[in-house]
């Protein structure tokens, strides 16, 4: 099989997030922003998405980097490598969570030039969709992974609305777990929107899985405080320990109290990926173990309540199992 | 939609690729490798075609660019939908880089950028106009010596068939760069992004712990 490079697109490579988010704007529908490129070249060689114009945003340094915020939390640039993320010691120090996360993304290299911006709006990666069918996500009538005979190992348990692919970021979860906000510019001035209201389900909108709306950049995501240093637990399982994209995965934070032994959970925010089209945040989980000992007894509860009301397809049964026991581990070894 | 069905569940994708080019796509390749640089790759799975000169006249950008590689300048017309391997290989001329899957899936086209490495096959040529680029045939010595990777690579008989080997190289490399005495598991863990069908890893990981001279972690086992 003999391939062509990927087709002609017109390139701007802007210094400042203000003249991408201007560029954007004026591009509309016919524009396209790429950060590490690891997602948005894949398109473009499979000439699904053909942009007229594309705004590579790798030169704007204000969007790179790690910094201490004056309220105690810390600000990551949306164009931070995942590398970088892992590497810091702000992030390892204070949100291991999100360091731990950011390691198991795909390969060393992918890590070395994707960012933590790409990473969470990277868009979906049901096969059927990559693979450029006609779908309800592509602006098609119909759903090829939810069939008798559909490939749907990879797919959700929750949230399924005409399409059922799964939110595939394992830096996600994580952030979610954190409370993170999420910053965005775009052609109406910045806003910023609470990690769980970033994302997206078909429900809102099937062709889109972020809040982002054409012309909008993310430029960066802020850890609070409240969870600096706290207890903290990430596990992904995946067919390949490289690349792969998870089966689940989970990412939990909380507070404990009480000497080793006899701790008992204050609080806890935990999140799964890959079960839902959006970071799925496990409120019944949180609600069961609140203010209980930080038992096997407990954890196995979480477990248990973590699944309730999934729904399977016909070839993702065992993701059930999975994510009880990861939500066991998180609860039992955070 | 049943007519582009099939049967198979799932409609044809809608990929436009011309078919009738190979000899335009030769002249093309052979018109634009620089001058001096030994090309055998016309029959290779991954061309340059579809991209002529005339074609992609952006405004955004400025196409001509002066590109670091292995220590040299390097004046280049480089389009705006152009990867850093198709830059390498088909412009420049160094083969060394593969490409294997084109999609930041094999390793295959790995070299360093300030040091780093990266997916050349995933990365626009443009976004690297300001980096220090290295592929493998940067690494030899002033006198034509191999890089002590590569010697022990050799020493090891690290390859099979081969094809994998400059991107596996290129990992190791920028590993003993930012961790001059890696453990093995260190070693596995940097060179996890380059695939291996032959399944010579554990001759690589000998290669990779001889070059950083921990003679005792080069077991054979």
């Amino acid at each position: 099989m003999s391939r062509d490079m990927m087709p002609a697109f017109e390139l701007y490579q802007p210094d400042t997030v203000k003249g991408a988010v201007d560029l954007l704007g004026k591009f509309g529908k016919e524009g396209w922003a790429v950060a590490g490129g690891n997602d948005s070249l894949d398109w473009f060689k499979d000439r699904i998405k053909r942009p007229k114009y594309v705004v590579d945003l790798s030169g704007i340094g204000e969007l790179k980097g790690i910094r201490e915020s004056s309220d105690g939390g810390v600000e990551i640039g949306a164009l931070t490598t995942l590398t970088d993320v892992e590497r810091n010691s702000l992030i390892q120090g204070r949100y291991k969570v999100l360091a731990d996360a950011a390691r198991r993304v795909a390969s060393p290299q992918i890590r070395n030039s994707g960012t933590i911006g790409g990473n969470v709006c990277q868009d979906a990666r049901c096969w059927y969709y990559r693979y450029g069918v006609n779908c309800y996500r592509a602006g098609g009538n119909r759903c090829y992974a939810d069939t008798p005979e559909g490939q749907n190992r990879e797919h959700c348990l929750w949230g399924a609305d005409r399409c059922i692919a799964v939110s595939p970021s394992d830096t996600a979860p994580a952030l979610v777990a954190l409370d993170a906000k999420m910053v965005v510019l775009g052609p109406k001035g910045e806003r910023v929107v609470g990690a769980e209201d970033f994302f997206i389900g078909p429900n809102v909108d099937i062709t889109r899985m972020t809040s982002l709306e054409k012309g909008d950049v993310l430029t960066a995501i802020r850890l609070p405080a409240e969870w600096s240093g706290a207890r903290f637990y990430f596990e992904k399982v995946a067919d390949r320990n490289t690349w792969d994209f998870p089966l689940v995965n989970i990412a939990a934070a909380m507070h404990v109290s009480g000497a080793a032994g006899s701790e008992k959970i204050d609080k806890i925010r935990i999140a799964a990926g890959a079960v839902q089209c959006v970071p799925r945040r496990l409120t019944a989980v949180e609600q069961v173990v609140a203010g209980q000992p930080k038992t096997a007894d407990t954890a196995m509860l979480a477990g248990r309540s973590a699944v309730n009301g999934a729904t399977p397809r016909n070839f993702n049964h065992f993701k059930i199992p999975l994510l009880q026991n990861l939500v066991t581990r998180a609860i039992r070894d955070a | 939609m049943a007519d582009d069905n099939d049967g198979r569940g799932y409609p044809e994708p809608r990929f436009d690729v011309p078919t009738s080019r190979a000899t335009s796509r030769r002249q093309f390749i052979k018109g634009v490798i620089a001058s001096g640089a030994a090309v055998s790759s016309a029959g290779y799975l991954f061309t340059i075609a579809g991209c002529s000169r005339e074609q992609g006249a952006a405004r955004g950008i400025e196409r001509m660019l002066q590109l670091n590689v292995n220590g040299q300048m390097r004046t280049v017309d480089v389009l705006p939908n152009e990867t850093l391997a198709m830059t390498l290989r088909y412009k420049l001329g160094l083969t060394g880089t593969k490409l294997g899957c084109d999609r930041g899936e094999c390793g295959a086209c790995t070299v360093l950028i300030d040091d780093v490495n990266h997916y050349s096959c995933s990365t626009l040529t443009h976004a690297v106009r300001n980096a220090k680029i290295t592929t493998i045939e940067g690494l030899e010595g002033p006198n034509g010596e191999l890089h002590p990777v590569q010697q022990a690579m050799i020493d090891e008989l690290g390859p099979q068939c081969g094809f994998c080997t400059p991107g596996q190289i290129m990992s190791a490399v920028a590993l003993l760069k930012a961790n001059p005495k890696p453990t093995r598991d260190e070693a596995r863990h940097a060179l996890s992004g380059n695939l291996c069908r032959c399944g010579a890893y554990d001759n690589y990981l000998n290669a990779v712990m001889r070059a950083a001279g921990s003679g005792e972690n080069v077991s054979r086992a």
